[in-house]
C-alpha cells in the first residue's frame, strides 16, 4: 500500500505544474470563450500527432514515388512506381537470390519465419505458464513479477545480456564444457543465430503476453470449474472443454499483437546479430533503416517503398484483430 | 506448527499433489531461466579483464592475482613458484619466454630468477572489480550519456502527462461537434507505429532544425494515443456535477481541469508517467537515426556504439549496462503493480 502511496503523491505533486499556464488559458477563454475550450485543450496533442504522424504518413507516399538521394521533396525526381517495382522485380518470389533487392527479400522471408515461430512458441509458453500463475500457489504476485521482469529492460541490454553468454568463451560454453560437450560458436552460425534469435525475443516479451492470458484466465467463471469437479472430469478434459474455449477470443487477441510486434522486431537483433551472420537475421525495419539511413547512399525512395509493404501487412494483421476483438466482444 | 507444513498448505486443501510439485518446479526453473541471464550480468560486471577473459568463467569475480613491483610499470601476475630447494615462495612474473619465466620476489626486486614455467601454478584471487563502475566517468563522457537520457526521459515524460491529460479532458468532460471524429482520430494513430513513417519523419525533423538535437526525440513522442485512452477512461468516471458546481464559482475551464480534475486523475497519471519513463529511457531506433553526434547519444545509442566497437572493452560495457538497467529494476521493484493493473486496463505496453 505504501508503493501506491508514494506513487499518488508524486502524481499530486505534478499536477501543481499546469498552474504555471493559468494567465494564458484564462486569456484564451475570454477571447475564444467556454465553447472553444476543449479545442484549446486538444491543440498540443492535436498539433504533434499532425506533425509526426498523419504529415509524415502522406509525406511517405511522395518518397514512395520519387527517386534520387535528395532529402527534400522539391529535388526529388517523380518515379512512379519505380521504387516498388524495383523491390519486386524477382526471377522467382521464392528465391532471394534471384532478386535485384536480394536483401530486401531476404529480410521478408526471415520476417515471416521469424513471426510464425516467435509468435507460436511464445503463446503456448505464456498459456503454460499463465495456467500455472493461475493455480493455488503461494506467493504469486512475486512468480507474476519473475515472468514480467524482463519485459521491463530496452532491446539494447536484452541484446548485451544475451550477447555476453553466447559468446565463444560466454557461460554457456563454459556449462557445455563443464558437462563435457562441445562449446558451439553461437554468434557465427547462421542457423543457431537465427534460433537464438527467436529465444532471446520470447524471453524478452512473453511476460507481457503472459499477463494478458492470464487476466483472460481470470475471467472464466468459478462456477464451471466447480460444475466440471463434481463431475469429476480429468484435468485434461477441463482444459479442453471449459478453459481453451474460453479462453480463445482473449488468444486471438494476443497472436494477432505478437504478430504485430513480431514483424516490427529490429532494435534488439539488430544489437545483438547486427543482421548477421551474412544476412541471416536481417528483418524488415533494418532493411528500411539501412537502406535509409546507415549506408553511404541514402535511397530514401526505396526505404519509403520498403515502409508501404511493412505498412500492408500490418493494415492486414491490425484488421485481423479488429475482427478478434469483435468476436472476442461478442462473447462476453 | 512446523514451517514444512506452514510452507505447503494450500488454500482448502490439505496436501500438495504431484501438479502442484509440477508447478512449483515449473516457476523455479522460470525464475532461473528469467533472472539468471541478469544476474550473470551484474556479476560480470565485477570482474577484472582477467577474470573476465577466464574460460571456463567461473561464477565469482575471482581471477589472477596481480600486483604493482617497484621499478616495473604495471600490475604484474603473481605465481607460487617451487624453488630448487623444495619451498615454495610467491612471485612475480617480469616476462617470459618459450618456457622460461624470469621472476622476482616482491620484496626483492632486484633479484631476478629463471623459472621453469612447469614449476608454477597461478595464485588466484577474490576481487571485485569496482573500477569498471568509478572509471566510467573519467574514461568515457559516461555522465554527458546519463544526463541525455535522464533529460529526455524526465522532460518526456511531463510534457506527456500534460499534453495527454488535457486532450483526455477535453474528451472526457465536453460535449461538442467533431468530439467522436477526434478521439477516433486519435485512436486510429495507434495503428501506425513509427517505424513505417520513419523516412518523412526525419524530413520533418531536419526542417524544425531539431537534427541533433534532444528535443527531435522529445516532440514526436510527447503525444500517445495510449495515454489520451487511458486517462479519457479515467476521467470518464469523475461525477460532472463536479465540474458544474465549480463553474458556478466562475472557475475558469483551466482552473477546473488542474484544480479539479487533474488532482482526481493522480492514479492514472501515475500509471502512464511509469509506462511513458520507461518507453524513454529504453527508446532506440528513433534516436539512433536523430542523434548522430556522440556528444548527444542516451545510454542505449552509448552501448550500442561500445558494443560495436573493434576492440569492445567488456568490462566497462558490462558495468554501464547494468547502470542502464538500475532504474527500471527500481520501478519494477517498487512499482510492479501499478505496470500490471495498467497492462490489464488498456492491454498496451
Amino acid at each position: 500500500m505504501s508503493t501506491h502511496g508514494t506513487a499518488n503523491r508524486v502524481g499530486l505533486a505534478l499536477t501543481r505544474i499546469p498552474g504555471l499556464l493559468e494567465p494564458l488559458m484564462r486569456g484564451a477563454q475570454t477571447v475564444l470563450g467556454s465553447a472553444r475550450m476543449p479545442w484549446v485543450f486538444l491543440a498540443p496533442n492535436l498539433l504533434i500527432f499532425g506533425t509526426f504522424t498523419f504529415l509524415p504518413i502522406v509525406i511517405n507516399f511522395y518518397y514512395a514515388f520519387t527517386g534520387g538521394v535528395k532529402l527534400y521533396p522539391s529535388e526529388r525526381p517523380f518515379t512512379g512506381m519505380e521504387n516498388l517495382a524495383t523491390l519486386f522485380e524477382c526471377g522467382s518470389y521464392f528465391d532471394p537470390s534471384s532478386c535485384r533487392q536480394d536483401i530486401f527479400w531476404r529480410a521478408v522471408f526471415n520476417t515471416g519465419k521469424f513471426a510464425l515461430l516467435q509468435v507460436g512458441l511464445m503463446v503456448v509458453l505464456s498459456v503454460l505458464t499463465a495456467l500455472v500463475l493461475n493455480r493455488k500457489i503461494i506467493g504469486r504476485g512475486f512468480w507474476r513479477g519473475v515472468f514480467f521482469y524482463p519485459v521491463l529492460l530496452s532491446p539494447v541490454v536484452v541484446a548485451l545480456i544475451w550477447k555476453w553468454i553466447l559468446q565463444s568463451q560466454g557461460v554457456l560454453n563454459g556449462l557445455l564444457v563443464g558437462v563435457g560437450a562441445q562449446p558451439t560458436e553461437w554468434l557465427t552460425s547462421a542457423s543457431w543465430m537465427f534460433f537464438w534469435v527467436i529465444l532471446v525475443s520470447i524471453w524478452a516479451h512473453m511476460g507481457f503476453y503472459t499477463l494478458i492470458v492470464l487476466a483472460g484466465l481470470q475471467a472464466i467463471p468459478k462456477d464451471l470449474y466447480d460444475a466440471a469437479e463434481m463431475d469429476s472430469a480429468s484435468p485434461w478434459r477441463v482444459f479442453a472443454r471449459i478453459t481453451l474455449p474460453l479462453l480463445m477470443p482473449n488468444l486471438l487477441v494476443v497472436i494477432v499483437l505478437a504478430m504485430i510486434r513480431a514483424v516490427q522486431t529490429f532494435d534488439e537483433v539488430f544489437v545483438l546479430t547486427g543482421g548477421g551472420p551474412g544476412s541471416a537475421t536481417t528483418f524488415i525495419v533494418q532493411f528500411i533503416y539501412e537502406t535509409g539511413f546507415a549506408h553511404a547512399i541514402h535511397q530514401y525512395g526505396l526505404a519509403a517503398a520498403a515502409s508501404l509493404v511493412l505498412a500492408g501487412a500490418l493494415l492486414v494483421l491490425t484488421l485481423l484483430q479488429l475482427k478478434a476483438t469483435r468476436s472476442g466482444g461478442a462473447d462476453k | 506448527m512446523s514451517v514444512r507444513t506452514y510452507l505447503l498448505r494450500t488454500h482448502g486443501r490439505t496436501r500438495l499433489d504431484w501438479t502442484d510439485w509440477v508447478s512449483y518446479l515449473y516457476l523455479v526453473v522460470g525464475l532461473f531461466l528469467m533472472f539468471g541471464p541478469v544476474l550473470w550480468i551484474v556479476v560480470s560486471s565485477f570482474k577484472t579483464n582477467a577474470a573476465l577473459s577466464e574460460f571456463p568463467p567461473s561464477f565469482l569475480p575471482a581471477g589472477q592475482k596481480t600486483t604493482e613491483v617497484k621499478g616495473h610499470e604495471g600490475r604484474l601476475p603473481v605465481f607460487v613458484v617451487k624453488l630448487p630447494d623444495g619451498t615454495t615462495k610467491e612471485m612475480v612474473e617480469l616476462r617470459r619466454i618459450g618456457l622460461n619465466a624470469t621472476m622476482v620476489d616482491p620484496a626483492k626486486p632486484d633479484e631476478e630468477v629463471q623459472v621453469n614455467i612447469n614449476d608454477r601454478t597461478k595464485t588466484r584471487e577474490l576481487r571485485v572489480a569496482t573500477e569498471n563502475y568509478t572509471q566510467l566517468f573519467g574514461k568515457f563522457s559516461f555522465g554527458r550519456y546519463l544526463w541525455n537520457s535522464v533529460f529526455i526521459t524526465v522532460v518526456a515524460t511531463l510534457i506527456t502527462l500534460l499534453f495527454n491529460s488535457m486532450a483526455a479532458f477535453a474528451l472526457s468532460k465536453y460535449k461538442f461537434a467533431g468530439q467522436k471524429a477526434v478521439f477516433l482520430l486519435i485512436i486510429g494513430t495507434l495503428m501506425i507505429p513509427p517505424t513505417i513513417i520513419l523516412v518523412p519523419n526525419f524530413l520533418v525533423i531536419s526542417n524544425l532544425g531539431l537534427l541533433n538535437s534532444l528535443w527531435g526525440v522529445i516532440w514526436p513522442a510527447v503525444a500517445t494515443p495510449t495515454g489520451v485512452f487511458l486517462l479519457r477512461q479515467y476521467m470518464l468516471t469523475i461525477p460532472d456535477e463536479l465540474l458544474d458546481a465549480a463553474r458556478m464559482d466562475h472557475a475558469s475551464e483551466w482552473q477546473i481541469y488542474w484544480r479539479i480534475v487533474l488532482p482526481l486523475t493522480a492514479p492514472a497519471l501515475a500509471v502512464l508517467a511509469i509506462f511513458s519513463v520507461m518507453w524513454r529511457w529504453n527508446d532506440f531506433l528513433w534516436p539512433l537515426i536523430v542523434l548522430s553526434k556522440s556528444e548527444l547519444f542516451t545510454l542505449q545509442l552509448a552501448l550500442n556504439s561500445f558494443q560495436g566497437e573493434l576492440q569492445t572493452e567488456w568490462n566497462y560495457l558490462l558495468a554501464m549496462t547494468v547502470i542502464t538497467i538500475i532504474p527500471v529494476t527500481l520501478v519494477f521493484a517498487f512499482l510492479q503493480k501499478h505496470i500490471t493493473t495498467g497492462i490489464a486496463a488498456s492491454g498496451v505496453k
